[in-house]
């Protein structure tokens, strides 16, 4: 069936007053963000698909006369039969399914020159479309540079579409590009392909069904039909129009013929694409030279993958990120913390004491300064995963570490948001949004808070104190009950991740079909864009479940008012919190926990280094300056009404191991929320942490207290 | 003609054209799509330090699978 050549798109045309909408398509890895920061800068807004976790990213460009040009970079693709939710969106955006989204005018391809013939697949779906498409060959330099000439005007002839060679790092040919993309009129494709004969019959009644039944024009229609016969698994999203019943019954009908013919329809079309795709190549693909031995990446592959020094250089990598979060962070960190203290000062100094006051000094201004706290970790941990992405380290990871991961039903793309918790979770399920299956992407963010994040340690320090006083313990013992802790959460971690896997999140075992890129040397702006992007992203859509329940946190602590002349330690006791930890204790008795330490797990729900400033006010022994001895002294004195010690070795022990288990973190839950879209998935992880938390604190006392600890 | 064995059991370095493997099966379709068809020309460049997954040459890049994949596809070696 071929399309009649050289139509002038008029609908399409940005000669109408609206301005013209392009999508930009590519396979992962082919510089597609590149080009797009190129073409947009820093005009970009980035949000989420209603309903789907994919984001969606749409900027200005600007043509050579300053016309604007709207253009949305939709998620990397290998094949329009999706596969993953990412996939699926970029499948619905350019089919026009999306209620959210209207269907694209114009088409902005782009391919890696260095890997004609698989990036061609995408394209050769995409022309079926029956849209304008402006085709960009990028990375024509390293393809020169690896032996291989791609012959754009014979590619441009072949196909009869703009075609414009181009080098996006570096910004050659994008004026060329511009000026395409400003042409009022672009012509459709010269895509003359026969669709086999085995399932023509099938694609034609499919396409039939699609116009009468679900209301399509009669090319999107016909790329419909031949993608649902590839799409077997039709990756469904959340604000995508499903098919017509009747479409469906076609489907399954001819599906369930084939089978009992023993027709490979999938397998033939796709063998159809590549023959085609082969006849282009062939006549569009000049070599130059014989690429002399093995490429750079190759020498590179051969120690980074390296059964000895590929775990070398894993571990050097993951070392010298986790010295930097924790060496660099520190100074901005402590920077918000002393700013917003002097904020509160300010405040305090400028406003007459009251309500008010409170609210903004101890609510407001402490609930924000608790989240943009973490912004620094947040930055260095994307600056890494930018540098890593974008240099192709990533995929090695993924690659080295699937085997490990695949034991308890992952692969090897959770390892590096798993590792980047053990920092601070909220990055680290900011990052799982390059897993591109959905249940594995969900096991990840519930496990995740379960590595031992840098916020814990100001507890565990502070218990390990109190369990081992002075200086006679050996520094060994202090460091071993910290290791084991760490362990410990990670063992939970895996351990969770193995049950969800096996019966809430039950799914086939992820693919670890994922192409290994060249190594290139990153981009500076873009790697920055991809922090920043980020760090908003988590201050904005974050930032306002922080705040709430920081003031929910800070009013049950502030009120019911204590009478005139109470000091701080007897407010927070009569508080709601201090009646909630009371009321709380019964609960956590059998843990070995009175209603005093039931107020820090309470307060401490902010987040967990919260609990130690509790103790301070409910022991009356502020911790100065860091020096905790006076309220390890206070704590020590701490004893229930009948005399016994509060703070035995064993309650300390037990106290740690509950903040290893429990979700004591807002900013945490806020991060969750934004990326699953909704409260559903933070609940639970809440209940199931925390019950967790409950069950081996639990186990660990009693079987403690039973052996006479 | 050449014996056929599994992806799975070929010698890194060794190279080997595509035969056969599953028709259906997301996996195995999407395979197809990443250019590994019938009578494509694959090498197999290295295992991951455990030993899975692997690591092909095809059609000029390379592609991971994992040998639970692999162990369906069977291909002829070549010189």
């Amino acid at each position: 069936m071929a399309l009649p050549s050289h139509i002038s798109a008029n609908p399409a045309g940005p000669s109408s007053s609206r301005t013209p909408v392009y999508a930009l398509v590519g396979n992962p890895n082919c510089g597609k963000s590149t080009l797009f920061n190129a073409l947009t800068g820093l005009k970009q807004k980035v949000g989420n698909y209603p309903g789907v976790t994919v984001e969606k990213k749409v900027g200005t460009a600007y043509s050579q006369h300053g016309q604007p040009i709207t253009v949305i970079d939709l998620p990397g693709a290998y094949s329009l039969a999706a596969r993953s939710p990412d996939e699926a969106v970029t499948r619905d955006v350019l089919l026009g399914r999306r209620a959210d989204t209207a269907q694209p005018d114009r088409i902005l391809c782009i391919i890696d020159a260095t890997n004609l013939e698989r990036n061609l697949y995408l394209v050769h779906q995409i022309l079926d479309l029956g849209r304008p498409v402006i085709l960009v060959v990028n990375m024509m330099d390293l393809a020169a540079a690896s032996g291989v000439t791609v012959r754009i005007n014979r590619l441009e002839q072949e196909l009869g579409i703009p075609v414009i060679a181009c080098e996006a790092v570096n910004g050659k040919g994008l004026i060329e590009l511009k000026v395409a993309m400003s042409r009022p009129d672009l012509p459709l494709a010269r895509h003359a392909w026969d669709i086999p004969a085995a399932i023509a019959p099938a694609v034609a009644e499919l396409q039939a069904s699609l116009v009468a039944n679900d209301r399509k024009a009669p090319f999107i229609a016909r790329a419909e039909a031949l993608l649902l016969l590839t799409d077997q698994d039709s990756v469904r999203v959340s604000g995508s129009t499903p098919l017509h019943a009747r479409t469906e019954e076609i489907l399954r009908a001819w599906q369930k013929r084939w089978e009992g013919e023993g027709t490979d329809w999938a397998g033939t079309l796709v063998n159809s694409r590549y023959d085609a795709i082969g006849r282009i190549a062939a006549d569009t693909i000049l070599q130059t030279g014989t690429s002399a031995g093995p490429t750079i990446s190759d020498k590179i592959d051969s120690v980074v993958t390296h059964p000895v020094w590929g775990w070398a250089t894993l571990g050097a990598v993951m070392t010298l990120l986790f010295l930097s979060i924790f060496t660099l962070a520190e100074y901005p960190m402590n920077l918000i913390d002393a700013q917003m203290a002097a904020l509160g000062d300010w405040v305090k100094n400028a406003m007459a004491p009251g309500d008010l006051r409170d609210l903004i000094t101890s609510g407001a201004i402490g609930g924000v300064g608790g989240g943009i706290i973490f912004l620094p970790q947040i930055l260095i941990l994307f600056f890494f995963i930018g540098l890593l992405e974008s240099t192709g380290y990533m995929a090695r990871a993924a690659f080295i570490m699937d085997r490990l991961m695949s034991r308890v039903g992952l692969n090897g793309k959770s390892f590096i948001p798993l590792l980047s918790s053990y920092a601070c979770a909220i990055p680290g399920i900011m990052a799982t949004r390059t897993i591109e299956d959905q249940k594995d992407r969900l096991v990840t963010i519930l496990v995740a808070p379960l590595m031992s994040c840098s916020a814990r340690l100001p507890v565990y320090l502070l218990m390990i104190a109190a369990l081992v006083p002075g200086d006679r313990v050996p520094v060994a013992t202090k460091v071993g009950i910290m290791v084991l802790m760490y362990a410990l959460g990670t063992l939970g971690a895996f351990g969770f991740a193995w049950l969800f896997k096996r019966t809430l999140l039950k799914g086939a075992p992820p693919l670890m079909i994922m192409e290994l890129p060249p190594y290139r040397l990153p981009r500076v702006k873009d790697v920055a864009l991809h922090m920043l992007e980020r760090a908003w992203i988590f201050l904005r859509r974050a930032g306002t479940v922080i705040l709430g329940i920081s003031i929910v946190l800070w009013f049950l602590s502030a009120y019911p008012k204590a009478t005139e002349g109470a000091t701080e330690q007897q407010q927070l006791a009569q508080s709601f919190a201090g009646r909630a930890g009371h009321a709380l204790e019964p609960v956590i008795k059998p843990l070995g926990f009175d209603w005093q330490i039931g107020i820090g797990l309470i307060t401490s729900f902010a987040a967990r280094e919260v609990f130690v400033s509790t103790m301070g006010v409910v022991f009356n022994a502020e911790a100065k300056d860091d020096d905790t001895t006076p309220l390890r002294q206070a704590m020590a004195a701490a004893k229930w009404p009948d005399g016994r010690p509060l703070f035995t070795p064993l309650v300390c022990i037990t106290l740690m191991v509950f903040y290893v288990f429990a979700m004591q973190c807002i900013s945490t839950i806020a991060v969750v929320k934004r990326e699953t879209n909704g409260w559903k998935w933070p609940l639970f992880q809440i209940a199931y942490m925390t019950g967790t938390a409950w069950l081996v604190c639990f186990i660990v006392f009693q079987t403690g207290t039973a052996l006479g600890f | 003609m050449s014996a056929s064995l599994k992806l799975s059991e070929l010698t890194v370095g060794a190279s080997a054209i595509v035969r056969e493997y599953p028709k259906t099966g997301s996996a195995f379709v999407r395979l197809r799509e990443m250019g590994l068809l019938t009578g494509t020309r694959i090498t197999l460049i290295r295992t991951a330090p455990m030993g899975d997954p692997l690591e092909i040459k095809v059609r000029g890049y390379n592609l991971t699978l994992r040998k639970s994949e692999a162990e369906h596809v069977l291909v002829e070696l070549v010189a």
